[in-house]
């Protein structure tokens, strides 16, 4: 039981790993030096706010709508540790180990394991968020140092490969008709202000749109 | 300024997490929040790929990254993986910079 658990944690870790290398360039390309990329993945660990810190700056954000951006992504991550919680049941040193790997691929694949009970919850945790800590870092090394390599980012076209890892964050999301409604909603309210509104602005903005979502539709 | 905003939103990013492991579960019990969270990371993301895509200094423009998003949209929906659609949409850009 704990063998496949294992291999679904490193499968999970490689993947994710690899997006690091997107990160690693990404971070380059907005003009962060290399030790600044690897210092977002250590200490941040959590993807899309390390996009979302990089994005905005790259845009010519402000450093407060950056954190502001990155926040509000990093969010769901309560939500997570308040699922993992009463699974893991640490204290001390322990929960903030687990606070730090508590991520989207975590606490995916230890719910996964539900069917198999506390201890499998739990290795499928511990396993996946160790495993992709390691590979996430050594990737976004590897992902910087390769664009500082490769010169003028814009004529590798890696311009594009921020907006692109966007999409392929928000892609796996949109599979409720609601999900994909916010998307919408959020694309054209974020478009619309973009020329009116400094850089950073028009993503925080669009935090209103689930707000209203959640408090002012469907009311029962 | 960049060292500012990493070492914010490393203390803000690891609050969060910890936060979750730490509040009794009642607190964030609550259905409106809980929907209010689900939705949250889909408005951003779609957001950023708006202001990636679309934004730059002066405002709004189309230019390769369009282009680039729009390949990128068609890999995810015909089910390539994410470094496939990445270097897609980086093969796309680079291209159209060399014509």
């Amino acid at each position: 039981m704990s063998r496949a658990i294992l291999r679904d944690s490193l499968s999970v870790a490689l993947t994710v790993g690899v997006y690091g290398i997107a990160f690693g360039a990404a971070a380059v390309e907005a003009d962060l030096s290399v030790l600044q990329a690897c210092v977002l993945s250590l200490l941040v660990f959590t993807g899309a706010s390390q996009f979302a810190v990089v994005g905005v700056l790259d845009a010519g954000g402000s450093a407060l709508s950056a954190i502001t951006a990155a926040s509000l992504l990093g969010v769901r991550n309560s939500f997570y540790g308040l699922r993992m919680a009463p699974i893991l049941q640490v204290r001390g040193v322990k929960r903030f180990a687990a606070a730090q790997i508590t991520i989207d691929e975590s606490t995916a694949v230890s719910v996964a394991q539900e069917d198999k009970g506390l201890a499998a919850m739990r290795l499928g945790f511990w396993a996946t968020g160790v495993g992709v800590y390691i590979f996430w870092n050594l990737f976004t090394l590897l992902g910087a140092l390769g664009a500082t390599a490769l010169g003028d980012p814009a004529a590798w076209g890696l311009d594009a490969a921020v907006p692109a890892a966007f999409l392929g964050l928000l892609w796996p999301r949109l599979i409720s008709q609601s999900a994909r409604i916010v998307a919408l909603i959020s694309i054209f309210l974020c478009t619309f202000l973009i020329p009116f509104a400094a850089a950073g602005v028009p993503v925080i903005a669009c935090a209103l749109i689930p707000f209203i979502f959640a408090y002012v539709g469907d009311r029962k | 300024m960049i060292w500012t905003a990493i070492i914010a939103t490393s203390l803000i990013a690891f609050m969060l997490k910890y936060l979750g492991q730490a509040v009794p579960a009642r607190w964030l019990a609550n259905a409106r929040i809980q929907k209010f969270a689900l939705h949250l990371p889909t408005a951003l993301l779609a957001a950023l790929v708006a202001v990636q895509t679309l934004g730059n200094q002066k405002g709004l423009v189309f230019d390769a990254r369009s282009v680039a998003v729009l390949v990128a949209g068609v890999a995810l929906f015909l089910k390539a993986p994410f470094p496939v659609v990445v270097i897609l949409a980086a093969l796309t850009s680079a291209g159209i910079h060399q014509l």
